[in-house]
């Protein structure tokens, strides 16, 4: 494995898989910072279960990238030795855990976005993300139910966990607009029939996040300012001390193996 | 290695399937990797023989495991070299799962996945029977389990808690 900080060649294909992969292994790792902390027993499992599917996802899009690339990177370069800028993940997935009300808010909002967009990626052209999304597809949508539900029952329980969740809401509605960008690269291989538009899902989306916002008695926020830039390498400022974390090991003790 | 003849070639490869096929799920040991259908194929070619599998859960940690698992069996027969690699396409779904592989589940205490059950399965909204009494009075405690295939059930019969394996 190298051992210093590794840059990705800007290939359409491989920045699509860079993309979906980072939001999966952010994301997985931000619910894997729950390990030990979950309310209750059952919460510790699903949360990890879900971190472990969504770090699963991004090591088979890692691995797919890596064969795209053949570059001699792999899941552990890409992961472990990308800066923060070569990183291109949603804003929505690095966001802090925060409380659990807003953990489940933003597992919700992700996944409502990604489980339907991995069932349109199974009629990709390509056999390899087909097969990547008609996995990747049934695990979110238990992710899906799992979070629905915990936001309904906490929109809808006492005044403070109402309290929470919508505080959380507010907080992470201007980060659901980039679910839905589509720069120049990707949109060559929407036009391939390679991806799916995620523009064509935004509606069913805001659908369905509607039903359930409702359900659990929260206002569904109008859509103003939409913070941007992860798929280009910005971040929030989160995003650091979350690398810092995940890449430690690698940093601190260069090329170590165990 | 030498180069076999076409009868020699057929005996290896059926060699190491058999081998292969005795590798079990670390974390469901009754399960072999054949029952589960995660052995997709063997071949043997003239750089050595060369073992397919298709991953189950994305995040499944056994298959790095049962990669392992396989090497060292064939090793120890003295089957070497080989290459585990790992098929994506088609997608591995419980239906593969075989007919004894159920029976050894049930007996196990882990209630099987309902069989070509789709998106209502896949939320157990099927009918599970328990793997103790095989009442179908069940119902779902907890959608994430021990593992990531498994969920957490009870039987409102006989009142004990089993895993359900989940579809996939």
């Amino acid at each position: 494995m190298a051992t210093g900080s590794v840059t990705v060649a800007d290939q359409p294909l491989l920045r699509y898989l860079l993309r979906r992969a980072d939001d999966a292994l952010i994301l997985g790792h931000r619910v894997s910072e729950w390990c030990g902390h979950a309310p209750i027993m059952e919460e510790e499992m699903a949360l990890a279960n879900m971190g472990l599917d969504l770090i699963g996802q991004a090591r088979s899009l890692y691995g797919y990238a890596a064969e795209v690339e053949g570059a001699g990177n792999d899941e552990n370069t890409y992961a472990y030795l990308r800066d923060e800028r070569g990183y291109m993940n949603l804003l929505l997935v690095e966001q802090a855990n925060g409380d659990f009300a807003a953990t489940m808010l933003r597992q919700y909002l992700y996944s409502a976005f990604i489980h339907p967009y991995w069932l349109a990626l199974m009629g990709s052209a390509d056999p390899t993300l087909a097969a990547i999304a008609a996995k990747a597809e049934k695990e979110a949508a238990y992710h899906v139910r799992h979070s629905a539900e915990w936001v309904i029952r906490l929109g809808d329980g006492t005044a403070e966990s109402h309290r929470r969740i919508a505080e959380a809401l507010v907080r992470l509605w201007p980060f659901t607009g980039e679910i839905f960008e589509v720069d120049a690269a990707e949109r060559g291989l929407i036009e391939a029939g390679v991806i799916p538009d995620p523009a064509g899902l935004r509606d069913g989306w805001k659908r369905e996040v509607a039903t359930i916002l409702t359900r659990a008695t929260l206002e569904v926020p109008a859509d103003g300012w939409m913070q941007q830039g992860g798929r280009l390498g910005r971040h929030t400022e989160a995003f650091g001390h979350l690398l810092a974390e995940l890449q430690y090991v690698q940093r601190a003790y260069p090329g170590a193996t165990w | 290695m030498t180069t076999l003849d076409p009868a020699g070639t057929e005996a290896l490869r059926a060699r190491a399937w058999a081998i292969a096929a005795t590798v079990v799920d670390p974390e469901i040991p009754v399960l072999s990797i054949a029952d589960l259908g995660v052995l997709r194929e063997v071949r043997v070619t003239p750089a050595g023989v060369e073992v397919a599998i298709t991953p189950t859960y994305s995040g499944c940690p056994a298959m790095n495991m049962i990669t392992l698992e396989i090497e060292t069996a064939l090793a120890k027969a003295g089957i070497a070299p080989v290459t585990v690699t790992t098929i994506l396409s088609p997608a591995w779904t419980t239906d593969w799962m075989t007919e004894e592989g159920r029976d050894k589940l049930r007996a196990y205490g882990i209630a099987p996945p309902v069989k070509g059950g789709g998106r209502r399965a896949l939320f157990g909204e099927d009918t599970v029977a328990c793997p103790q009494c095989g009442s179908t009075e069940t119902s779902e405690i907890a959608a994430f389990g021990s593992t990531s295939c498994k969920s957490l059930w009870r039987c409102n019969a006989c009142r004990e808690p089993f895993d359900y394996f989940k579809c996939h």
